[in-house]
């Protein structure tokens, strides 16, 4: 017990749990739409483009926030465009845009301060670095993504299952890749803060994947995702705060754990006989 | 018999090259119209432009007051991503409702009795909690014909619908067209496989390159162009 009170008498600590906690409930669910469509990658590149804006900021002493999301939307619609045009395999478009965004980042540190505090809480996050500014906006995106999801639900399953199919049905397609873009871009933005460049893709990827292990349903796999999410991002904090770990690498180690308890239901209910294929009239 | 959709003098661009050339033809209540011709002589930029997705570069397309925007049923090629997508059967067939709504999407209970009476129709209420990437390629093909018989008010247009399965299942999707063609739905078929369709439908759009052919399917069979299509040894049969 004493444990707990001495987490939550620490002002930081508490805005982790509670930014941090409602920013992997965001990654979850985006990461559902954005894994299903081939476009899990999306994450681990904004979070690159993320890393060099953050540090051209602090070489310019500008508030971090106030550049990399917009840099990092702009990425987003750049690559969206890329990968809709063909011209460029999208898979390709985003290893280049992020090597390329880590060079000017790390070439940018080094040139300003050659602090490799900056350099080593950018690339792996602290659980220092959620400040009040951060958790408001933390608040004011998971309102928005939950908002989303809770009404426009239907249609948010129709452009990712088959978007030529809900083109066809008025659904603007487009307009949705952007929004889920811009989403996905303040996510990645404010959940590096706590989980580092190298690993808040890990929050957009993980919960999704172990939760189709479980569920055959859109509306499963959406639910069990999200709990999933909030569930390795909390436990995996406080473990690391109780073994004196950093906090990003141990929230990943939690996800991998369930991921491979997910994959172990999947297989021994795999092992029971199958539900009977009703045949073809 | 009234008309759903008159196209005058249309032709589509594709990266800014022509593809389709001053198409004139109509399409009729209750009509069995199979699109056929080569790879690349512009039956999906058709396609696209008669669901609206495509303006055409010049001539007009005309719709019907029956055929409101955006209900034509449309069963697209499945994509390889599909697969292994988690959704049931009944999440599926419902997303065809969804042209009815806004950006706020809550079915309502027409919506689901809409998609009850048509998963009822091509025998899927067994498998309306099965989830998509557990089924036969035919059952697959089957849940997205659901999907676009509630979407559609009427029209139903079916890209490639046969690919990629087998002759035994092809046969039994073929014939459930013919049965939702003879309950008074009019179907536009885009297809390769021209003896399935010729058997099957009234009307044959045949496109080539910079030319095309439209008319009854009998006449079709009389013409020069069918025994162009077919290999040599094969005319006769036709």
């Amino acid at each position: 017990m004493s444990f707990f009170l001495d987490f939550f008498s620490y002002g930081f600590l508490l805005r982790a749990l509670l930014g941090g906690a409602l920013v992997a409930l965001c990654a979850s669910l985006l990461g559902t739409s954005l894994v299903l469509t081939r476009y899990a990658m999306i994450g681990d590149g904004l979070s690159h483009v993320a890393f060099g804006a953050l540090a051209l900021a602090m070489a310019l002493s500008a508030a971090p926030l106030a550049v990399a999301i917009p840099v990092v939307m702009a990425a987003a619609f750049l690559l969206l465009r890329l990968s809709d045009s063909s011209r460029i395999r999208g898979d390709a478009a985003i290893a280049m845009l992020s090597s390329a965004s880590m060079a000017v980042g790390v070439i940018v540190i080094s040139l300003s301060s050659g602090m490799n505090t900056d350099l080593h809480s950018f690339m792996f996050g602290s659980i220092l670095s959620m400040s009040r500014g951060d958790l408001i906006l933390a608040v004011i995106l998971s309102l928005a993504v939950t908002l989303l999801f809770t009404l426009s639900y239907n249609n948010l399953f129709a452009v990712t299952f088959d978007e030529n199919f809900a083109r066809a049905s008025g659904v603007r397609a487009g307009l949705w890749n952007a929004l889920l873009a811009v989403l996905a871009s303040v996510t990645v933005v404010l959940g590096m803060r706590i989980m580092g460049a190298i690993l808040i893709s890990s929050l957009i990827i993980f919960p999704p994947l172990s939760a189709m292990r479980l569920s055959g349903s859109f509306k499963g796999v959406t639910l069990i995702s999200a709990a999933a999410s909030l569930v390795c991002f909390v436990s995996g904090l406080f473990l690391s705060y109780a073994l004196d770990l950093p906090s990003g690498p141990v929230i990943v180690m939690v996800n991998v754990l369930c991921f491979s308890l997910f994959s172990l239901v999947r297989f021994i209910r795999s092992r029971r006989p199958a539900p009977d294929l009703t045949p073809d009239p | 018999m009234s008309r759903l959709l008159t196209l005058e003098n249309v032709s589509f661009a594709y990266d800014r090259r022509r593809v389709v050339r001053d198409l004139s033809f109509s399409i009729d209540e209750g009509d069995y119209l199979a699109i056929i011709g080569e790879n690349g002589s512009g039956k999906t930029t058709l396609l696209r432009g008669l669901l609206g997705l495509k303006e055409p570069v010049s001539g007009t397309i005309t719709r019907s007051e029956a055929l409101k925007a955006y209900r034509i049923g449309y069963l697209p090629q499945q994509i390889p991503e599909q697969r292994d997508f988690p959704a049931t059967v009944r999440e599926i067939v419902l997303s065809g409702r969804l042209n009815r709504h806004g950006f706020v999407s809550f079915y309502t209970k027409e919506d689901r009795r809409e998609a009850d009476r048509a998963m009822e129709r091509l025998a899927l209420e067994p498998l309306q909690k099965r989830s998509f990437r557990e089924l036969s390629g035919g059952q697959r093909q089957r849940v997205l014909l659901a999907r676009a018989m509630v979407a559609s008010s009427g029209l139903l247009l079916l890209d490639e619908p046969v690919a990629g399965l087998d002759p035994i299942v092809s046969h039994d999707f073929y014939r459930l067209i013919r049965e939702l063609n003879e309950d008074g739905v009019t179907i536009v078929m885009v297809s390769h496989d021209i003896h399935c369709v010729t058997k099957n439908s009234d009307h044959v759009l045949h496109l080539g390159y910079g030319h095309y052919y439209f008319g009854t399917t009998e006449a079709y069979m009389e013409s020069e162009l069918v025994a162009s299509y077919l290999p040599g040894e094969e005319r006769g049969h036709a």
